[in-house]
């Protein structure tokens, strides 16, 4: 270990040593890391796509339920930002019209009527906090607003930039709300598969004998069976009737009882790795108690490691919910996540004449491409000392 | 190497084993079972009636659902083991076996033709990203490998589906014309077939092949930098026959190994992507299996799916220990 040269020669060399010398490994890691542009820019848009999340009722226009009768399936309305050359953003609203033959509905620009857009307006309340977490206190910890970030003058006129779904709400307000779910149900899943498979890994590499068979042969049973048809499996077991939180705790448990055999595999590769590791054997021969061993010397070293290999997972994950959800068997409304958007979609006589409704799907592979790009640099990072 | 395969083959027997025990209790988790969801189905026909316990309690008999777990297993599994039968299917009042076997049959087609789809593709594309590195091909196919790694089958199925209906005028779904439905096979059955085998072949394959291309580009570029490559450019040797001799051959070896994860992949993925193309595979009717709670249609297509895919990932080994001979002297 580097960050554990003699005191000594730190002190007396510190101007003519190599920076590299001194760094710690995260400092190491992060310059390794820095010149991973394509990750670099990914760590941005994940922020922000996090960020505008957990700000969603600021950052969309109107309430996720919000719905208006003339509106439904409505295509995307075109923004005219000037009017008259003065900088005053308004969109027209527009005429319905119905085949009385087909009962299709057909749409007509009104150009006599302009709803008047605006930055920082009021409209349909919405709280912010921590009010999504089913604990008794914790849920208190949120506020309740009404500024959004861009959307009509007038809080009761409706507003559609990228279309309306077939009830007449708006899906850039559903999608951005609908992040909320999505986003966090990979991070969640991960979470859980990251301690089963640290816990299970670790006793395998640990205990050896017929508990570390054991527990590979379960993670090779495991992984022989399909992912998604299990999954599906799994996720029928999960009651429709649930209260949609438990909804949501269900398919994170059915993602990550799948999700943990990768995480297991990588740590207790690690771990047995790490045992022909000259400074662990020094350790154990100083006599350093086991478990100081395990949490002090063993797992940092290779926590970089498994934060790559868990971001990693997260956007399988990601895709997993939405996959479920889609098919119908996932979360269902009223709770919004990209995949049960996505639901709305999966008949080919509903994409056809309103293709918007696949615009949760570019979502679904920009936050995808962000999360590999991002494990890929961390990966690469994770071992600065190569 | 008939010792090696032989020891994968009996390591196939447990592996099953334990699969089918995890299968079982999977399907056993939903609460209630086909009675309970039937009746409910019935209710809901026939707006609230109500059914007496004993009629319940004599379904529950007819099904052999009464029945201790352990019973039912053992009568299920030994059945499928003894008598390669694979119990019934209560949704349609019939054997399992045949729509089981129709529709993987089916799987099995699609699965292995996105297969060579993805070799085809992905081995020559490989070679020339690694031969000319930092080209504008090079950038251009992983470009192409990242959105395909990042997009799920399903959205492909449906901006297809999408594309096509509005450019082409026409439905991707199925993967027979209407008059071929439900005709026996024949030439023109076929022809018919391999007519809209594509649309499937080219959704599953586009992930595995964007994987693959990136293994074989991977693998050949360690290769290239190798002395013998050298030595073999030095000796005069021209340089396609130079690169198709050693280290395309190298670099063979661990893409042979993928087969044992594109496999899974392709057959999981299949399930989703069948269910969106509404294809006569698996996906669809074991959507509604388990849906219904049609407990013995639902585990035997799990059953046959993890088999399908554990005879997959045997065959790569083999395959793999057949290319490699230090693979086998390691392992035995």
């Amino acid at each position: 270990m580097l960050n554990r040269l003699p005191q000594v020669f730190k002190r007396k060399n510190v101007e003519d040593t190599p920076k590299q010398l001194v760094a710690s490994q995260w400092q190491l890691m992060w310059w390794k890391f820095r010149k991973h542009h394509l990750a670099l820019i990914s760590l941005v848009i994940i922020f922000a796509l996090y960020f505008i999340s957990f700000f969603a009722g600021f950052f969309a226009p109107k309430a996720m339920d919000t719905y208006y009768r003339g509106y439904t399936s409505a295509p995307p309305m075109r923004i005219h930002w000037f009017d008259d050359g003065r900088f005053a953003p308004f969109v027209y609203a527009f005429d319905q019209e119905t085949d009385p033959l087909t009962y299709r509905r057909t749409y007509t620009i009104n150009e006599e009527e302009k709803i008047r857009l605006g930055f920082f307006v009021r409209g349909d309340s919405y709280l912010v906090g921590l009010h999504g977490i089913p604990i008794n206190p914790i849920d208190k910890i949120a506020l309740e607003l009404d500024w959004h970030l861009f959307g009509t003058v007038d809080p009761d006129q409706p507003f559609y930039p990228f279309g309306a779904d077939d009830v007449g709400r708006d899906m850039i307000s559903r999608l951005i709300y609908g992040s909320q779910v999505s986003l966090s149900i990979g991070m969640v899943s991960v979470f859980l598969s990251l301690i089963l498979g640290i816990f299970l890994g670790g006793i395998s590499a640990l205990m050896g004998g017929w508990i570390d068979n054991f527990i590979q042969r379960m993670i090779e049973v495991i992984k022989s069976i399909p992912d998604i048809p299990l999954w599906m499996a799994l996720a029928t077991a999960v009651p429709a009737r649930w209260d949609p939180i438990y909804v949501y705790f269900g398919i994170t448990v059915v993602l990550s009882l799948i999700g943990w055999t990768g995480m297991a595999r990588v740590v207790r590769g690690k771990f047995v790795a790490l045992r022909e590791e000259e400074f662990i054997m020094s350790a154990e021969l100083d006599g350093v108690p086991r478990v100081r061993l395990i949490f002090k010397h063993m797992i940092p070293s290779f926590m970089s490691h498994i934060i790559a290999s868990a971001t990693l997972a997260i956007p399988g994950m990601i895709l997993g919910e939405s996959a479920l959800s889609f098919i119908g068997i996932g979360l269902r409304d009223p709770v919004v996540s990209w995949g049960v958007m996505l639901n709305d979609a999966l008949n080919i006589a509903a994409i056809a004449k309103y293709p918007w409704l696949m615009l949760p799907g570019v979502a679904l592979v920009i936050t995808v491409l962000a999360f590999n790009f991002l494990g890929d640099g961390l990966r690469d990072a994770a071992d600065p000392y190569h | 190497m008939l010792k090696y395969i032989l020891k994968r083959l009996l390591y196939v027997i447990p592996t099953m084993f334990i699969i089918s025990i995890v299968v079982f209790i999977t399907i056993q988790l939903p609460p209630g079972d086909f009675v309970t969801q039937m009746l409910e189905n019935m209710r809901n026909q026939s707006s609230g009636a109500t059914w007496s316990p004993e009629f319940e309690a004599a379904m529950r008999q007819r099904y052999g659902l009464n029945e201790p777990m352990h019973v039912q297993y053992y009568k299920w599994a030994s059945n499928i083991l003894l008598r390669g039968d694979f119990g019934y299917s209560f949704m349609n009042d019939a054997p399992a076996k045949k729509l089981i076997l129709d529709r993987i049959g089916m799987t099995m087609v699609v699965a292995f033709s996105s297969f060579i789809f993805t070799w085809m593709v992905a081995l020559p594309i490989g070679v020339l990203s690694a031969v000319k590195q930092y080209s504008l091909a090079d950038y251009f196919f992983s470009f192409i490998g990242f959105i395909g790694l990042a997009t799920p089958g399903f959205l492909i199925a449906l901006v297809l589906m999408y594309l096509a209906f509005k450019y082409g005028g026409v439905s991707l779904s199925g993967l027979f014309s209407p008059e071929y439905e439900g005709a026996p096979w024949s030439f023109g059955k076929v022809i018919d077939l391999m007519n809209h085998l594509w649309i499937p072949m080219i959704i599953l394959g586009v992930g595995g092949t964007a994987g693959l291309i990136r293994v074989m580009r991977a693998n050949l570029l360690d290769e290239l930098n190798k002395p013998y490559v050298e030595a073999a450019r030095a000796k005069g040797l021209p340089e396609w026959k130079m690169l198709i001799k050693y280290p395309i051959r190298q670099a063979m070896n661990p893409f042979v190994s993928t087969i044992g994860w594109i496999l899974p992949a392709l057959i999981a993925g299949e399930a989703l992507v069948s269910i969106v193309l509404n294809l006569p595979t698996t996906g669809p009717v074991l959507l509604n299996a388990l849906l219904q709670q049609d407990m013995f249609l639902a585990a035997g297509f799990l059953m046959l799916l993890s088999f399908l895919t554990i005879i997959g990932s045997l065959l790569s080994d083999i395959l793999l220990a057949w290319l490699d001979p230090r693979i086998r002297y390691d392992d035995v």
